[in-house]
């Protein structure tokens, strides 16, 4: 009788938890829409630097100037010294539409997500680390434990652990809007609008810079989380951010 | 999925549909859609052009010291000019003319000298190609919207067009930027004449866009309230080879 009641569609096999999805549907659109936006701003990210695989420091720097790094790869403009006898095909057009149009979808999926986190408590419950972290002791025996592998007491398994919270507070509230504000400040239009926000990176040579370097970052957070899902078992975990379910109600008997 | 819920889901829908429909009436009202506006990345361009329109349409580019003007600038190179070019380049541009004509009162064109003649403005701005260099200088210049007057461009008029002297190569502005006072008919650099490696005679600076937009060797203006009849009709060369009309970014 107490399985009637959990739901119109009563499947006695589902534990008393199922009723409480793993992650909200609000976090699970608002996840693959920041997917699909960040891949796209990636690739056409990945094309607009090809145009030109040099970085400066400071408001301006083109060929004459001396860079503060480069890639070794080659361009897609002959204008650019590269040590490589071709020139690949310009794909800067499509890129930089593609890039501020997914630049769109990322910033207003990610207002929909910090309204939907501030308002509910999800950032409070599932992000802020649990009350015992909460001291400098707590925090450091917390992550200590956490290196040494000490494996999770039971009813930690549903949420994140200490490091994964720090690392998803990190993204959304110190790398996402550091990318947002370097990539504005790279834009013409906004800095007459705003002129401090590209005089206080030390000028729009260096925001392209810091926005590279954050990039970079972001994409290193993409490649240890993908690792990480992957090694915490990779169905149940994208199945979990699809459905909200980690286990279908198959596997669950 | 409940009665309620559909209900629900079926009038934020609508609600959500009639909204659009109508922030693009407005838009449209308002001179926020860009000429490119159709195709795959129109909402994207049409979002960027409102924003920046909305928030920036009175803001000035920065200037910057004498001390800022950068001591190895940088020009992309173009296309061989022709013969004509040249000719009226052994001539010190003698014989060059900027024409302009469309919805103003008075169509004419300017010499050299006569938009020498004119009360200028020099002004120290950034340049900022879409490759991702750049470079600071000074630009002395007749600012556009003198011109305008001078010719009595009508109240219908909606944007600018502008042709360089090299074939297939023009550009258009809306009149927020055509009026702007940074936007200057650019005859000198630096505290000389302009050189034309950076465009000279004469080219349109439009510093608060990208690069792209200051077109080089510019020779008519056409005034106009509609970029239909020009080229494909999506506003310029740009928009053309796959680039933004909108450069403000």
């Amino acid at each position: 009788m107490a399985d009637a009641v959990a739901g119109p569609t009563s499947v006695p096999a589902r534990s008393a938890t199922a009723g409480r999805p793993r992650h909200s549907a609000v976090v699970r659109v608002t996840h693959w829409l920041t997917t699909l936006s960040f891949l796209a701003l990636l690739v056409s990210g990945v094309e607009i630097l090809i145009s030109h695989p040099r970085f400066y420091w400071g408001e301006t720097g083109n060929v004459n100037t001396r860079p503060l790094f480069q890639f070794n790869i080659p361009a897609s403009r002959s204008t650019v010294p590269t040590g490589y006898g071709y020139v690949l095909p310009d794909q800067n057009g499509w890129s930089r539409y593609l890039h501020f149009q997914s630049a769109w979808v990322a910033v207003g999926t990610g207002l929909l997500y910090l309204v939907f986190g501030f308002f509910t408590g999800h950032f409070r419950r599932n992000l802020l680390p649990a009350p015992p972290d909460r001291s400098l002791r707590g925090l450091s025996a917390s992550i200590n434990g956490r290196l040494r592998f000490r494996r999770p007491a039971e009813e930690e398994a549903g949420s994140y652990n200490v490091l994964q919270r720090l690392t998803y507070l990190l993204v959304i509230f110190v790398l996402f809007p550091l990318v947002i504000w370097t990539g504005l400040a790279m834009s013409p239009a906004i800095a007459s609008a705003i002129p401090a926000a590209v005089t206080s990176l030390g000028g729009q040579q260096s925001a392209r810079t810091l926005h590279f370097c954050v990039s970079g970052l972001l994409v290193l957070f993409l490649l240890v989380h993908v690792l990480m899902v992957s090694l915490a078992g990779f169905r149940s975990r994208v199945r979990a951010m699809i459905t909200g379910n980690p286990a279908a109600p198959m596997e669950r008997r | 999925m409940t009665r309620r819920k559909l209900i629900t889901t079926g009038l934020i829908a609508t609600a959500g549909a009639s909204g659009l429909a109508a922030a693009a009436k407005l838009a449209e009202r308002n001179g926020l859609i860009p000429p490119d506006a159709g195709g795959l990345y129109g909402a994207g361009e049409t979002l960027t052009y409102a924003a920046q329109r909305l928030l920036t349409r009175h803001s000035l580019a920065r200037e910057f010291s004498r001390g800022q003007i950068s001591q190895q600038p940088f020009a992309n190179a173009v296309a061989p000019l022709g013969e004509g070019f040249q000719r009226l380049q052994a001539g010190a541009f003698a014989d060059w003319r900027l024409g302009v004509d469309g919805m103003v009162a008075r169509p004419r064109s300017f010499s050299l000298a006569e938009l020498s003649s004119l009360p200028s403005r020099t002004q120290i701005t950034h340049l900022a190609c879409e490759e991702g260099w750049s470079y600071i200088a000074e630009w002395r210049g007749v600012p556009l919207s003198r011109i305008l007057d001078l010719v009595g461009t009508l109240p219908q008029a909606r944007y600018v067009v502008y042709r360089s002297f090299q074939p297939g190569w023009w550009e258009s502005i809306d009149m927020a930027d055509a009026l702007h006072p940074q936007t200057l008919v650019t005859h000198g650099m630096n505290g000389g004449e302009l050189p034309v490696a950076f465009g000279g005679p004469l080219r349109l600076r439009v510093p608060r866009q990208l690069g792209y937009k200051s077109v080089k060797y510019i020779a008519r203006l056409t005034i106009t309230d509609s970029l239909k009849r020009f080229g494909k009709g999506l506003g310029s060369a740009s928009p053309e080879a796959g680039y933004a009309w909108y450069a403000g970014i």
